[in-house]
């Protein structure tokens, strides 16, 4: 029955994988590509400061930068764990 | 008043010099004075992929630093008279290049040329982003393979931030894709990349599409540009790629399997 799976299989096309592993990467490679030098500092020391209070992971917390004309607008995004779940 | 054109990729191995030697060899083919330069410093290579390796006398940094003038480094090709080259140093240290330096240089190459090629290190260090800075317009290398996809987009990021045009606010360096090493039968097969998508994720228009072809690694043993095979498809795809900088549409070819008649297929058919 393995060896029937086995030859039955569908390979999945590598090409496919390359291309959504590629898509997330550079998207996420681009958010950061105009950002200001102090930003990973900023985010890295607002998490510390989160953390004080609540405990929260590194990738609770979301933080961007949107620049609309003469204006910039720094976004921060933390996902608190539920109320009564102990961490 | 040349226009400066960066060859560039940010990963190292997937055809920058070959792409920069052809590419150069095929602008010169066309009556255009073209100069190539070799900002390798310490690893020159361009020299041997042109076939020039022993005319070497003084190089890029010795002109940067005054021990020689301009006219004394730049060597003539011996196939085409108006396509010379201007090797990078081999033992010098990075630092060597200086941005005050390489100005000059181009300043002085400018008056004189139709086209400088500046052909950039790997990497995303000093003489990457000397290589790129004065540039008017770039031709980003990439081989359909997520390391090399991934750095060109890192190097899209600073050709619209870390060069002249960016930081004095002039229109931006023109951006170009050259897709190399590309093999018609595996994106058929779905185990590489084919151009949509690699088009799709870096979002630059496309300039060339070279095949992945014997004929390259035979153009580098000789030291002689691909392009001069012209019964080559890496030839003639560079050929096509000249004529699209030029600003001449010409259809894509190569990207797709090639059908054979009955007879190539039984006699092999000639070479590649």
């Amino acid at each position: 029955m393995k060896l029937l799976d086995f030859l039955k299989r569908e390979r999945k096309k590598t090409a496919n994988v390359a291309k959504e592993r590629l898509q997330i990467i550079v998207a996420h490679q681009r958010s950061q590509r105009d950002q200001p030098d102090y930003m990973p500092m900023l985010e890295r020391e607002l998490l510390e400061v989160i953390r004080k209070y609540v405990q929260v992971d590194q990738d609770a917390i979301n933080i961007s930068l949107d620049r609309e004309d003469d204006c910039s607008v720094l976004e921060l995004n933390v996902t608190l764990p539920r109320p009564g779940e102990k961490n | 008043m040349a226009k400066i054109i960066v060859v560039t990729s940010g990963k190292g191995g997937v055809g920058k010099t070959t792409s920069a030697a052809a590419i150069a060899t095929g602008l010169a083919l066309r009556g255009n004075k073209t100069v190539v330069i070799d900002f390798d410093v310490g690893l020159r290579n361009l020299d041997l992929i042109m076939g020039c390796e022993r005319r070497v006398v003084y190089d890029l940094v010795n002109v940067i630093q005054g021990e020689a003038n301009l006219k004394q480094a730049l060597i003539r090709d011996k196939r085409i008279d108006n396509l010379h080259i201007l090797p990078a140093s081999q033992t010098r240290d990075k630092d060597a290049l200086t941005q005050e330096g390489v100005e000059k240089i181009l300043i002085a190459l400018r008056e004189d040329f139709d086209y400088v090629i500046c052909d950039s290190p790997a990497g995303i260090e000093r003489g990457a982003q000397l290589a790129m800075y004065f540039a008017d317009e770039a031709v980003v290398v990439t081989n359909p393979e997520v390391s090399s996809v991934r750095d060109s987009d890192r190097i899209i990021g600073l050709l619209s931030s870390k060069t002249r045009r960016a930081e004095i606010g002039e229109s931006p360096v023109v951006e170009h894709l050259l897709i190399t090493r590309y093999h018609p039968a595996r994106v058929t097969g779905g185990d590489m990349l084919n151009l949509t998508d690699i088009q799709e994720i870096l979002s630059i228009p496309l300039i060339g599409l070279i095949p992945e072809s014997d004929a390259v690694l035979r153009a580098s043993n000789q030291g002689v540009p691909v392009t001069h095979d012209q019964k080559s498809d890496a030839g003639q795809a560079y050929v096509d790629c000249v004529s699209r900088l030029l600003g001449e549409e010409v259809p894509l070819r190569f990207h797709e399997i090639e059908k054979r008649s009955l007879l190539a297929r039984m006699f092999g058919g000639g070479r590649k």
